[in-house]
């Protein structure tokens, strides 16, 4: 047997290591598998501190906003203060409260008025820990029926779509991501073109000829035709409209706060959803004062649930 | 004879101290890295620009100055990283295993106890990390991605002053 100098072995593990993950990124590849074991144990290892953390940062955030935010005026009367002391502190925790049952309220608000939709509530707990992907990690997983490929909204919009569900945590893949797309049209024009990200916080609309009137300001939604979003939720809107050979230059600021996402709507189906016209949501009986995306879900159609969800990325 | 000095000795470095760390440091300093980076934009969305397990591979290859630890930390640091990202497996784990090398290598033969060698030395590694990731997701994953914007200069600087704080604060956890 060969011994190396001890000087080279080093180099040797070097490149026994590198040419052992090249392998490894050569079989994702080739079975299109993400390596989900792995993928499974870290995650596993990492979201009940991640949760843990949301729970603390959540606390401390509360007590910012509704202690320390009122300073001054609390200064101006430190006397009575100290003798209100306590009663302060359970304000403060009264309002921490309120500030999340108002936020929950609106979830609430949204699905009602989406009754026939199955969807689940999930809070924030982390991010991608590469800067150059937009991931984020939800608290609910598999045993909360999220599955693959399920469409992730807040009431303001399209927030992404769930490209990973382990047990009790999801990953899900932002529309900001460059290897996003959603189905989406102008909402006063009906000019289709899919919607993606660039790693940016803007988006960009493609595919949308020269001829086709857009403009800066109008708002783009969801076309449906991703077989994931429902037609009619909010994606954005355009700031920034340039030609170009041989389409439009068109980008789009994102309806949701994608920075700022504290708690998503998972939508539980992966089979197309329709959303039904206002007249025929007031028809129904749903309020139809709801924003764009609150009108109901007409059944799908015989054609749409023999189709299976597209693989295309939201 | 440790391994670490022997290796020194081998580069005709010996004069070069190899610092030695409590215990259980480098693994709990790399898992609070990881979860850090997966953590934190959440709330506060410019940390996306830090690289923290990079940080981490870098000061504790400078530091250990052992190639193969210095290699294998990086490994193990790049595969968590992709683990918590959308990226194939591998991905950060080839990058950040050659800069592992590269920083224990270097550590052995340069005294990297000046912040101004550190910065400059973070900077290079940054910039060196993001070009083997920006080859590996061109050749081998045929995926487009520019190989300089505004922003990775900015996360360059912004990562390699950190990376001097940080590192000073890492030296208190040294055996003296």
């Amino acid at each position: 047997m060969v011994a190396l100098p001890s000087r080279h072995r080093s180099l040797f593990l070097l490149v026994g290591v590198v040419i052992l993950q090249v392998l490894l990124l050569a079989v994702q590849i080739k079975r299109d598998a993400q390596g989900r074991l792995i993928r499974v144990w870290t995650v596993s290892a990492v979201s009940p501190v991640e949760r843990s953390g949301a729970w603390g940062i959540g606390r401390v955030r509360d007590a910012w906003r509704h202690y320390f935010a009122l300073s001054d005026a609390a200064r101006e009367n430190e006397a009575l203060r100290r003798e209100n002391g306590e009663l302060k502190l359970e304000v403060m925790q009264l309002q921490g409260k309120s500030a999340e049952a108002d936020r929950l309220a609106t979830l609430l608000s949204f699905k009602q008025k989406q009754g026939k939709t199955p969807m689940v509530f999930a809070r924030v707990i982390g991010a991608s820990a590469d800067a150059n992907s937009n991931v984020i990690y939800l608290d609910q997983g598999q045993r909360d029926g999220i599955r693959k490929n399920m469409g992730v909204i807040t009431p303001e919009g399209v927030v992404g779509k769930v490209i990973e569900s382990f047990r009790d945590t999801s990953q899900v893949l932002l529309v900001t991501d460059r290897d996003s797309g959603v189905g989406a049209m102008i909402a006063d024009s009906r000019v289709h073109g899919p919607v993606g990200g660039s790693g940016e916080p803007l988006l960009n609309m493609k595919y949308v000829g020269n001829d086709d009137e857009v403009s800066v300001g109008q708002r783009v939604v969801t076309s449906g035709t991703d077989r994931i979003f429902p037609k009619d939720l909010p994606v954005g809107t355009v700031t920034q409209v340039k030609p170009g050979a041989p389409f439009k230059q068109i980008r789009v600021l994102p309806s949701a706060s994608l920075e700022k996402l504290e708690e998503v709507i998972v939508l539980l189906t992966t089979d197309p959803l329709v959303m039904a016209r206002p007249e025929a949501a007031q028809q129904s009986g749903v309020n139809s004062a709801a924003p764009a995306g609150a009108a109901a879900v007409a059944q799908p159609t015989a054609a749409a649930n023999a189709a299976k969800p597209t693989d295309k990325q939201p | 004879m440790n391994e670490s000095s022997y290796d020194l000795r081998a580069f005709g470095e010996s004069h070069i101290e190899v610092h030695k760390f409590h215990s259980g440091t480098i693994v709990l300093s790399l898992l609070i890295a990881v979860v850090l980076q997966s953590f934190l934009p959440v709330y506060i969305s410019k940390v996306a620009l830090l690289d923290l397990p990079l940080l981490i591979t870098i000061y504790f290859g400078l530091s250990r100055r052992n190639p193969s630890t210095g290699l294998l930390l990086g490994t193990v640091t790049g595969l968590l990283q992709d683990s918590l990202s959308k990226t194939p497996l591998g991905l950060f784990g080839i990058s950040k295993t050659i800069i592992g090398y590269l920083a224990s290598s270097i550590g052995a033969r340069l005294d990297t106890e000046h912040p101004a060698a550190r910065f400059a030395l973070t900077a290079l590694f940054f910039v060196l990390h993001q070009g083997i990731v920006v080859l590996i997701r061109k050749r081998l994953l045929a995926q487009s991605q520019p190989w300089f914007t505004l922003r990775l200069g900015v996360a360059c600087l912004v990562n390699s002053i950190l990376g001097v704080f940080l590192y000073f604060l890492l030296d208190r956890l040294r055996k003296s």
